[in-house]
């Protein structure tokens, strides 16, 4: 009934407000009303407005005005006090609009209270403002409205930019959420990428590239004369050496003129701050979200609440294939037989000597396969400086790219082996995997390293390459001068071609070679164990099975998982290259947003096509900020070794934005002399000077501590607070059983006083108390029935034309706080109202 | 966009827009999706909002509710009579609440309603053992099943009657570290 009545009301005020709105447009079409018209105009249409408020309060507070209102009263007669409340309301119902979505009400209502709040903001905002003012208020009203609305377009347009948002929902929908993350998390590493690439791409190859000095006016930009008849060759060409060695990708490019182009573009200062800025803006991005997880995640650390977790979280709403449900409810079974079994008794080990003996040697082993694999990148690598030496021509394909094929075949294979060490351990699957990640990041890790530190041999030799080099420069040099025997000795390149000059050996585009290629090389493997692996394995198991003796879908080779914490460690430390390489060659984030692109593509389909739901998903930790640590640490770790390249070593003479300065950073220095007024260097020097920039990071590493140590002791309180509350519960729990208990003694006292009361009185008494009785067993039978009244209407199969009144109660504060709100009611209560009102003021 | 406007006017995308998490275009894709259901029942045009319901046999059989355990209950707890007839408006609801940008507190809330089986107001252990039977497709013992929720009570019971009122509910659920990823289906 009162549903209904809520309905007709709500359609009469839709009428109501749709017809007013139609007006409000035909006037806005008018156009030429000022803006005080308008607010004449809201005040008359606040009074028509108050005769269908329903608030007591405001609505005296209205009736005031009424009468005063009555004779044409403008706004600007409202006392201080009157316009500060409207002012209190019209920013309340501002806040409901903005609040409006997050409230556990249905949509209908929203949608009432959506259109009510905005009439009357829209009404009430005109009388807004006094005098001079009101001109400014109206203005600002609307630039706030203008303001608003490009907002809105603006998430619109932002969520339209976001890619695979479908690609991902199917997956989703097909694995579950734990193989979807993984896919989110790629889609965060293109983007993040993407930026990265347009800050090199826009800021230093693109100047490079139009303003700088074209190809083969100088030697760094031009191929040797050595090199030149097989510098376009394509074997050439995949090694990024030849044409590719000496074009924009590569650090040893850039020229060192301060400012190039008719906008002097200052190139090297740009090159090092893109640098920097790349990896600021890494760092910023990933503490950023890790932080942000942190708030989103709740604080699962404790165990208290296993069991009801267990019940009310696992289910994985995502989820819509037949299979993984099935494989998740099986999962869900085993978890909940696990967790009563661990309850019930803690296993007993049956031998504990064996199975500690058998984790040493797992570790043991882990341990050799580990420094194996460093020794062998190591011997791999200074192989190849030997090859080097002696000319790559002579040397097989094999011999070529060994390092890179050898550190992408471990990086492959070594995470089978451990798989197949753990299994000796007998860990619990979610400890073993733990173990598992432990093991392939310190892989990683080690090959990594073990990289550098051969690549920083490679540097040091290419260093005392360069020195015998500048010397022979110096002596050819002054040849030419005694040969030419010309007054100018600074102009050789005039009778010289560019491709002939001598030249140093340029160690940093060999370090960003290197890099690139292990990038490439890296991908291909993915794509072809992907291909190989996930592929042909499906092929086979598929077509095979028709004609084999087991059955190979359901039996041995079956098909493929997909590996997501394998996954995931590999995009972090191919991340981890590129931040390493990316400052000496500046063509590696737009590789790496290539190579992201397409495994996008390539590892949706194979993971749609070829492999089926996990069996068993255990997560490695509750939260992606475990792998979001994990890409801190590897950015920490690659930005370490770039830093000590670019704070430690000179860099070349001839080639780079650098060349003929002592250290890289220099150029900071140089354009504060040379760009920035006398005063400016000076006082940056001032602040430069240890004097000031100790006690500084002094006071820092203070405001750390202190940091760390508030933080520390808020920590402690929460976990007393935990406690204390616990306790608590248990003493509650102990006070309502012993109530209970005291309850029920009582009851069978006074139970059996009754009964000896009653032997000699048993007339008057009887009847009543068994109504009594009978009315709690109805009501226990409702209870036990479990549906309050109404739904036993359902039953008849009337449908039913209320709802169960339950929920409503459900947020009794809600309902009150919005009744608050001046003219904010709801439509039954202002029913009464609309006919009070007008009678009153008849009278 | 002169095939949108048929749908619905500026303002009620605008309207639903502030009313729930969604852009513009997820709304017009969920109309889509809702015309798909009962393509005879459901007008294309929405302008004058008409009043037409999906009764919950379509609305179940959605890929993306198909598979639930809680299908029934998800549906039920959105319409307005309680049967899982549901308007557009609700089934709106239904989806933005249960969108990746709803906050923590709207999901509780709505999750509460969803495991209260019985209606009560209260999770008692009654409908906990229905939860866990269609976690598990009844596959535990019905001791497992009685120790698993009695154990859960235990848990989660802060003023000791026994059954998990809002509040309990809420405060365990606020700690889960995988709420908010698994109760979210994207559309």
């Amino acid at each position: 009934m009162e549903e209904e009545e809520e309905e007709r009301n709500t359609k009469k005020k839709k009428k109501h407000g749709s017809a007013k709105r139609e007006r409000e447009e035909r006037e806005e079409d008018g156009g030429k009303r000022t803006v005080k018209e308008k607010a004449r105009e809201g005040r008359r249409r606040k009074h028509k407005r108050v005769e269908t408020s329903s608030e007591p309060e405001t609505s005296e507070e209205d009736e005031l005005k009424e009468e005063t209102e009555e004779s044409d009263v403008r706004p600007e007669s409202l006392t201080p006090e009157e316009l500060e409340m409207l002012k209190e309301a019209v920013e309340e119902k501002k806040k409901l609009v903005q609040g409006l979505r997050g409230k556990p009400w249905p949509m209908k209502k929203k949608l009432v209270t959506l259109r009510e709040s905005q009439e009357f903001v829209e009404k009430y905002e005109g009388a807004l403002g006094k005098g001079k003012g009101r001109k400014l208020y109206a203005y600002k009203v609307m630039m706030s409205k203008k303001w608003m609305k490009f907002q809105r377009d603006f998430e619109n347009f932002k969520t339209a930019c976001i890619p695979w948002e479908m690609k991902i929902k199917e997956i989703e929908s097909h694995f579950g959420s734990s193989v979807a993350s993984y896919f989110i998390f790629l889609r965060w590493m293109y983007g993040i990428n993407m930026i990265l690439f347009c800050l090199t791409f826009g800021l230093v190859m693109v100047p490079e590239a139009l303003m700088g000095r074209p190809y083969g006016t100088i030697p760094r930009k031009t191929v040797p004369r050595a090199e030149a008849p097989s510098a376009m060759d394509f074997a050439v060409l995949w090694d990024f050496g030849g044409y590719a060695q000496y074009s924009v990708l590569f650090y040893g490019y850039y020229n060192n003129q301060r400012a190039i182009g008719w906008l002097k573009f200052r190139m090297p200062l740009s090159y090092f701050l893109v640098g920097v800025g790349t990896v600021a803006y890494s760092y910023m991005v990933v503490i950023r979200t890790m932080a942000r997880n942190a708030n989103e995640s709740g604080v699962g650390d404790d165990n208290s609440f296993n069991f009801s977790w267990k019940i009310f979280t696992s289910w994985d709403y995502l989820i819509g294939n037949p299979e993984t449900a099935d494989n998740k409810f099986a999962s869900i079974t085993t978890s909940f037989k696990e967790a009563i079994l661990e309850e019930q008794e803690s296993r007993k080990d049956d031998n504990i000597h064996l199975t500690r003996f058998l984790r040493v040697l797992a570790n043991f082993l882990v341990l050799c396969c580990l420094a194996g694999s460093g020794y062998l990148i190591y011997f791999v690598v200074r192989r190849s400086q030997k090859f080097a030496l002696e000319g790559l021509e002579t040397h097989t394909w094999w011999e070529r790219n060994e390092v890179n094929m050898v550190m992408s075949l471990l990086g492959m294979f070594c995470p089978m082996l451990f798989d197949v060490i753990s299994a000796l351990e007998n860990y619990h699957p979610r400890v073993a995997l733990q173990w598992q990640l432990g093991r392939i990041f310190a892989l990683f890790l080690g090959n990594l390293y073990t990289f550098i530190i051969a690549l920083m041999d490679e540097i040091n030799l290419k260093r005392e390459e360069e020195k015998i080099i500048k010397f022979n420069i110096t002596t050819w040099e002054a040849s030419l001068y005694n040969a030419t025997g010309s007054e100018n000795s600074t102009a050789p390149p005039v009778t010289f071609h560019p491709a002939d000059v001598p030249r140093g050996p340029c160690w940093e585009t060999m370090v960003g070679q290197e890099f690139v290629r292990l990038i490439i090389s890296d991908t291909m493997t993915t794509y072809i164990t992907l291909l190989i692996g996930d592929f042909l394995r499906a092929v086979l198991v598929r077509f095979l099975n028709y004609c084999w003796c087991w059955d190979l879908e359901a039996g041995f080779p079956s098909y493929s998982e997909f590996d997501v914490s394998g996954n995931v460690l590999g995009l972090i430390f191919n991340q981890g290259m590129i931040w390493m390489g990316a400052f000496y060659a500046p063509c590696l984030p737009a590789l790496n947003v290539l190579r992201l692109h397409v495994s996008m593509y390539l590892q949706c389909w194979a993971v749609m096509c070829c492999n089926v739901p996990q069996e068993r998903v255990f997560k490695a930790s509750g939260s992606n900020n475990f792998y979001m640590a994990m890409l801190l640490v590897i950015l920490f770790l690659s930005t370490l070794p770039a830093i000590y390249t670019i704070v430690t070593i000179p860099p070349s003479f001839d080639c780079g934005p650098f060349s003929g300065k002592k250290r890289m950073f220099d150029v900071i220095q140089e354009t504060l002399e040379s760009d920035f007024p006398a005063w400016f260097s000076k006082v940056f020097s001032y602040a430069s000077n240890p004097g000031l920039v100790l006690p500084f990071i002094l006071l820092m590493v203070l405001a750390i501590y202190y940091l760390q140590s508030t933080s520390k002791s808020y920590k402690e309180a929460n976990v007393d607070l935990k406690k204390k509350l616990q306790t608590q519960n248990e003493e509650n729990k102990r006070k309502n059983k012993l109530a209970a208990l005291k309850a029920q003694t009582d009851l069978e006292e006074a139970r059996a006083a009754t009964q000896t009361a009653e032997r000699p009185k048993n007339n008057n008494a009887s009847p009543q108390r068994q109504h009594a009785e009978e009315e709690e067993d109805l009501g226990s039978s409702q209870r036990k029935n479990g549906r309050p009244p109404p739904s036993v209407r359902h039953q008849d199969g009337r449908p039913p034309a209320t709802r169960a009144p339950v929920p409503r109660t459900l947020h009794p504060e809600t309902h009150r706080s919005l009744g608050y709100l001046p003219g904010g009611g709801f439509p039954q209560q202002r029913e009464p109202r609309m006919h009070r009102v007008p009678s009153l003021q008849r009278h | 966009m002169g095939n949108k406007q048929t749908i619905f006017t500026d303002e009620q995308l605008d309207a639903y827009q502030d009313c729930t998490f969604f852009t513009r275009k997820e709304i017009l894709r969920l109309h889509g999706r809702y015309h798909e259901l009962a393509p005879h029942l459901v007008p294309m045009d929405y302008t004058n909002e008409p009043d037409c319901k999906v009764p919950l046999a379509l609305i179940v059989n959605m890929p993306e509710l198909k598979e639930n355990p809680f299908r029934n209950r998800i549906v039920e707890s959105f319409s307005e009579d309680g049967m899982g007839n549901l308007s557009f408006n609700e089934f709106v609801d239904m989806f933005s609440v249960l969108s990746e940008m709803a906050p923590r507190e709207l999901k509780a809330i709505y999750a509460f309603k969803i495991y209260d089986f019985n209606v009560d107001n209260y999770l008692c252990k009654e409908d906990l053992e229905k939860t866990l039977n269609r976690l598990t497709k009844e596959e535990l013992t019905p001791e497992e099943v009685q120790l698993v929720c009695e154990k859960a009570i235990e848990e989660a019971d802060l003023d000791g009657d026994s059954k998990l009122s809002f509040a309990d509910f809420e405060n365990m659920i606020t700690r889960a570290p995988d709420f908010l990823s698994t109760f979210h289906i994207r559309i």
